[in-house]
């Protein structure tokens, strides 16, 4: 049985499957989900900040923080050959120690698939695509899934799609899960197989706790294999609370279906000491189940290098300083 | 006097099992500072002798090991105390209100400069985790000096009338769960308002109090306006005995504050009391249900459960109870119980074997009238005094441990129906300090907190404090207000 099957079957079998049968159905149960108090949520991650991560415990966050990242560029400069070094860096992160893991994902634009997933030949590592007119995705639904197909047929791993932030804000809330499941369908491939889908929120843009536990709800019940905070292109991106309440969702989701979903947060997470704080809310809201990078994920670019100075700083006992990584 | 260093081995840290297992992360104790082999009193500005020879030992109790000798101060000690505090009355109440300010200002910024010092202190003295000491303990206690200093040159304006009076000499007698808190919650307010001080602390943490002393004479106060008296019960009751005391405030248990309040009748003495309780945390089917869980945690594990207000007993409305428990027992399985000066502590140790004793006790005593028990596993370290995070359900109100205040990491799991039934319930104790709603309906916790007999009322939140915040009890919980503007009133003749 496929994954997509099984999971359709466990959102089936957990009496969830009607939910989403008419926009009041759907409605009901999303404003029915518990309600969230701020001042509890951002006290609980601020606490979780606190954690004081040390020595072989450091290392371990450290290594595992490199395998969990997006490496990722997704500006309108972008060429191939920029691409091809991030590739490269994603590769070999650290030249000075090859026993530095390599990233999780490249996540390129859709034009840059092809050219990332030749670059990765022979790796594991995943090339993800934003896709769906990413940031914004402004545009008509058949532009959006034509968007997904195309970024599938040039081999991309993992599709990241943004949701139709309009349609949440202003209540359609049927029209953002049809949204995502007709994306699903377009990530399939012929020959049977689907590049996994990452649902972003956009969560800077829909504001409050309690609209980011009803997306992830919606997005979960739609398909979503990950749930995603942001595009990393608004104000305020992800953030520890957001991504805490995030975790608390597919947590709550698999206690209720069965099925697991990953975690991405993504944007304005540059430093070894951040990541360290979002794996610690990992360990003690989900545990070893989601300590992967198969469930969870950095969307990050300069994280890396952070984590690599960290590295070397545990390896060799000296900082050495940003010359000592690569700029890619 | 004799001094030696803090030099012992930290207590084994749970393992957090699993992928991710957190390294030890201890703060050094040597932070602490000096701790003398033995101390005497602090009386008239100077570090003196007591009258007496009787010593007392304080230690550490997540490890048993001794920290230090100090005297029991004797009636005659609490006697030159009063005497230097009466003394200094005169000049100190004389100053203008913003001179007195001035030394409140400078003794909570010695505070905050020195709160690693004190926070590594405190902690080794009293069980307590760094993380809570360092977050909590002296943010609030250099929070209300700055507060109290505030007021000082404002009386006028507190609604008291014109140019209200201090009382005198107060004698101030504080418990072990919060040493330097209590010193703070005791101190500060008397000081502003122009009164002098003894204060006794606990007999199982009397360090940071007299290492307060110390930051009195860097301050530069005058001698005599501060004096501190360790001892135990004996010297408790010699102070709030003494005839030239004006005030007696006491937080402690029920059973001594009324006996305070029995010697105390019939004399002119001001009295305070900050005593015991059993707080409900009353949780509604609608309540933000992580965030509860979070509450709960905080309610009664936070502090190993020795918090006057801590939130005992959890009142969940039957129709999420057990969505409710299921989330808290994940929960507790998160705390880490150990080292009290690994920074990734959540539960230290308790204060002392007597406690742990009376904890236990009546922890059996839920198991044998029918409560079921549940702990996470958590291994605990082999010396020091440890209780594992405990929960009862299937409490009912006939049960001593609904009943009785425990003030360990115990909590008691009841269940209600209507909001009717949880106010019953909740008010059904001769206790009455604080509780906690949970609910997301804002017209729900005002109905409720109109009908709650405590002095405090938490809305989706609890134990949460601040100086600006009156603190105190009904019923058997005590009588007069800390914090706050209403926190003047208990030093002033009005």
């Amino acid at each position: 049985m496929s994954t997509l099957a099984a999971n359709a079957q466990g959102v089936a079998g957990s009496g969830l499957a009607d939910v989403a049968a008419s926009e009041a159905s759907l409605r009901r149960f999303l404003h029915g989900l518990p309600g969230v108090d701020q001042v509890g949520l951002e006290a609980r991650a601020a606490t979780l900040g606190t954690r004081s991560i040390k020595t072989t415990a450091k290392a371990y966050a450290i290594d595992l923080a490199i395998s969990m990242i997006d490496l990722t560029t997704l500006e309108g400069a972008d060429t191939v050959g920029k691409v091809r070094a991030l590739c490269a860096k994603g590769r070999n992160p650290d030249p000075t120690d090859p026993g530095t893991p390599r990233v999780a994902a490249i996540c390129v634009y859709p034009d840059m698939v092809a050219t990332a997933k030749e670059a990765l030949r022979g790796t594991d590592i995943q090339v993800a695509s934003v896709a769906t007119a990413f940031p914004a995705g402004r545009v008509a639904l058949p532009v959006k899934l034509a968007d997904t197909a195309d970024a599938v047929a040039a081999g991309a791993d993992e599709i990241d799609m943004v949701i139709d932030r309009g349609a949440f804000l202003s209540g359609r809330y049927l029209d953002v899960f049809n949204e995502i499941v007709a994306v699903k369908e377009a990530c399939r491939r012929p020959d049977g197989s689907a590049a996994h889908l990452k649902v972003i929120f956009e969560t800077g843009e829909l504001q409050t706790y309690d609209n980011v536990r009803r997306v992830s709800w919606l997005a979960m019940l739609a398909g979503a294999d990950f749930i995603k905070t942001s595009t990393g292109k608004v104000a305020v991106n992800a953030t520890p609370p957001v991504t805490l309440l995030m975790l608390e969702a597919v947590r709550d989701f698999r206690a209720a279906t069965g099925v697991q979903v990953g975690v991405k947060p993504a944007g304005g997470i540059r430093t070894t000491k951040d990541a360290m704080k979002y794996l610690v809310m990992v360990n003690e809201t989900l545990g070893d189940d989601w300590l992967t990078p198969h469930w969870f994920r950095f969307g990050a670019s300069s994280l890396l290098n952070d984590l690599l100075m960290q590295r070397q700083k545990l390896t060799t006992g000296r900082y050495s300083g940003p010359d000592y990584v690569t700029v890619d | 006097m004799a001094k030696k260093k803090n030099t012992e081995e930290p207590a084994a840290q749970k393992p957090a099992g699993g992928l991710f297992t957190y390294a030890p992360a201890p703060e050094s104790p040597a932070a602490a500072g000096d701790i003398a082999a033995s101390y005497g009193h602090f009386i008239g500005g100077e570090f003196v002798d007591s009258s007496g020879s009787e010593a007392l030992k304080t230690v550490n109790p997540a490890t048993e090991q001794v920290l230090a000798e100090f005297a029991r101060g004797t009636e005659e000690d609490v006697d030159r105390a009063v005497a230097a505090a009466r003394k200094a009355f005169a000049d100190w109440s004389a100053l203008p209100g913003s001179e007195r300010a001035k030394y409140l200002f400078r003794i909570a910024r010695i505070i905050q400069e020195r709160s690693r010092e004190l926070a590594v202190l405190e902690s080794i003295d009293n069980g307590k985790p760094i993380r809570e000491t360092r977050d909590v303990d002296l943010p609030l206690v250099a929070a209300h000096f700055f507060y109290y200093a505030g007021w000082a040159d404002k009386l006028d304006h507190a609604g008291f009338g014109p140019n209200p009076k201090p009382l005198g000499v107060a004698g101030q007698v504080i418990p072990w769960n919060f040493p330097l808190l209590m010193l703070a919650w005791k101190i500060a307010p008397a000081l502003a308002t122009g009164n002098t001080v003894v204060l006794k602390p606990a007999e199982t943490t009397p360090l940071t109090a007299l290492r307060f002393a110390e930051i009195c004479r860097q301050a530069g106060l005058p001698k005599g306006v501060v004096n501190i008296v360790t001892g135990d019960g004996r010297t408790g009751a010699a102070l709030t005995a003494h005839p030239d005391v004006n005030k007696v405030a006491f937080t402690g248990s029920t059973p001594v504050g009324r006996a305070i309040a029995k010697q105390v009748a019939g004399t002119r003495k001001k009295l305070s009391l900050e005593l015991g309780g059993k707080a409900a945390n009353i949780v509604f089917d609608d309540a933000p249900i992580d965030q509860a869980v979070e509450g709960i945690v905080n309610g009664i594990f936070f502090n190993q459960g020795h918090v006057c207000c801590a939130g005992s007993r959890l009142l969940v409305q039957e129709s999420v109870q057990d969505e409710l428990l299921a989330a808290l027992k994940h929960r507790m399985g998160t705390l880490r119980v150990g080292d009290p000066l690994d920074k990734n502590t959540d539960i230290g140790a308790i204060n002392s074997a007597e406690q742990l004793a009376r904890i236990t006790a009546l922890a059996e005593a839920g198991e044998a009238e029918g409560a079921e028990r549940w702990s996470p596993a958590c291994e605990l370290p082999g010396a020091g005094f440890w209780f594992r995070p405990t929960v009862f359900t299937g409490v009912s109100q006939a049960h001593r441990i609904a009943q009785e205040e425990i003030f360990g990491p115990v909590l008691s799991v009841l269940t209600f129906r209507t909001p009717a039934e949880a106010v019953e319930k909740a008010n059904n104790t001769p206790y009455g300090l604080s509780a906690g709603i949970w609910t997301e309906k804002g017209s729900r916790i005002l109905w409720m907190a109109n009908r709650l007999r405590a002095g405090v009322v938490w809305a989706n939140t609890f134990n949460k404090f601040d100086p600006t915040s009156p603190f105190g009890g009904y019923k058997e919980s005590g009588y007069g207000r800390e914090g706050g503007r209403h926190g003047l009133e208990a030093y002033l003749d009005v």
